[in-house]
């Protein structure tokens, strides 16, 4: 199932609409990568409000993705991380680094303009 | 209520209430029956000396065991009589309620009643010492019915003891941590008492809970109550800290005492993922600046309603 990638802004915004195949997350990644590119996005949004389980390839990537986006000029974002989600990642030692965590997408929207204004990321 | 019809009734369930007895052994255990009554008396003293001999039942005066032994005595000729635990088992129970509070030990309870078996069996071979074959089969009734005696106290008292334990661990679970929120965004988790695996669990679930549903960007976990941190506790924290950043809040530890601290630098627990402030107010302030808020006097304290008086 493709994952919509929806333009706003300087941002775009990956909403993830069902649970995913190792296949799917990698065209999301692929596809995230070509868009940035396309559009000089500055910042990406990976909404996982619908995922309840979290395996380790999911997490590595989405670091992966945070890496090669970073490296084409943008921040990633992952939103919507449950609170079992989150915690079952912690007890199984999967941490999510390269990219940032936010509540849900207004914080996210909030926190990259935040962030553009800053010029730096730097919390 | 509930949970003690319940227990009752599993404790049935593993010890047959009646057993099924030949009619040899019911004549046997009638008139072993009508000897225990005769020597009572002399029975139950033996035996509330033998306990005190062997230290058993510390806790109690000289008067409270004697008339403990009187009643177990009196449960356990009845029991040899009828065949039925019903009535030891609910004397059982009734005992241990009122010992255990007085720090009363298994193994006292056990011994005290495998010293009784031991004092009745000894006035079995006194009394048929003539006849061995008669001895023998006297011994045949008595034992297995002996035996279920003990095995009933010993089921009855244990039982109690788990009932408390639970009641316990249920009482500390409602004791549990709130999570506060104290300024819009801005939660606290003051966490008092010791933190095991069970309890970090529940202290985890329950911030990640009140992250989402308070929305909030900052949480101060206060630790000035956990009387020790070691290497197990701190990994906890870590992952509570983790996880709350997964959820996109930002974690300040406080109250890490001195010797807390000595510690985890001398145990080598990375901490550098943490954020640390001395103390609560110093991680209210912290949270407080992060947030964005300001706080500031703007006059003198208003005097209080005793002084205005």
């Amino acid at each position: 199932m493709e994952v919509p990638i929806l333009k706003q802004g300087n941002y775009l915004i990956a909403s993830i609409q069902a649970a995913l195949s190792d296949a799917d997350l990698l065209r999301l990644r692929d596809d995230l990568a070509q868009r940035v590119g396309r559009f000089r996005s500055k910042g990406v949004i990976i909404d996982v409000t619908v995922l309840d389980v979290m395996d380790s390839f999911a997490v590595r990537t989405l670091r992966s993705i945070g890496q090669i986006l970073k490296m084409r000029g943008a921040e990633t974002v992952i939103v919507g991380i449950q609170p079992e989600v989150a915690f079952a990642m912690v007890q199984l030692g999967l941490s999510l680094t390269d990219v940032w965590t936010a509540l849900d997408l207004e914080e996210a929207l909030s926190f990259l303009d935040r962030l553009a204004k800053a010029g730096h990321p730097d919390e | 209520m509930a949970t003690r019809d319940k227990e009752k009734s599993a404790t049935v369930a593993r010890v047959p209430a009646q057993e099924t007895r030949s009619d040899d052994t019911v004549a046997l255990l009638r008139e072993l029956v009508a000897h225990l009554r005769a020597n009572r008396t002399e029975l139950r003293e033996h035996w509330a000396r033998r306990i005190t001999e062997a230290k058993l039942l510390t806790a109690m005066t000289k008067e409270e065991i004697f008339a403990e032994a009187t009643s177990v005595y009196d449960n356990y000729v009845e029991v040899l009589e009828t065949g039925s635990v019903d009535a030891l088992q609910a004397y059982a129970r009734n005992l241990s309620e009122r010992i255990i509070p007085r720090g009363v030990e298994t193994h006292e309870v056990v011994g005290i009643v495998l010293l009784l078996r031991d004092v009745l069996a000894r006035s079995l071979f006194g009394k048929y010492k003539q006849d061995f074959a008669l001895l023998n089969r006297v011994l045949d009734a008595y034992e297995p019915a002996a035996n279920r005696i003990a095995n009933t106290v010993a089921v009855g008292f244990v039982q109690e003891r788990e009932r408390i334990i639970r009641q316990q661990q249920e009482a500390i679970r409602e004791l549990s941590t709130p999570v506060l929120q104290v300024r819009e965004r801005l939660l606290i988790l003051p966490i008092i008492g010791v933190v095991d695996a069970q309890r970090a669990r529940q202290l985890t679930e329950q911030l990640l809970r009140g992250i989402r549903s308070n929305r909030a960007k900052v949480v101060v976990i206060d630790i000035t109550g956990v009387p020790a941190v070691d290497s197990k506790v701190a990994n906890h924290l870590v992952q509570t800290v983790e996880a709350s950043r997964l959820l996109g809040a930002t974690v300040i530890v406080t109250g890490l005492s001195s010797e807390i601290a000595q510690t985890l630098v001398t145990i080598g627990v990375d901490l550098a993922k943490m954020k640390t402030v001395g103390d609560l107010q110093g991680g209210i302030e912290e949270a407080e600046r992060l947030l964005g808020y300001q706080v500031t006097q703007v006059s003198e304290p208003k005097p209080s309603l005793e002084q205005a008086k």
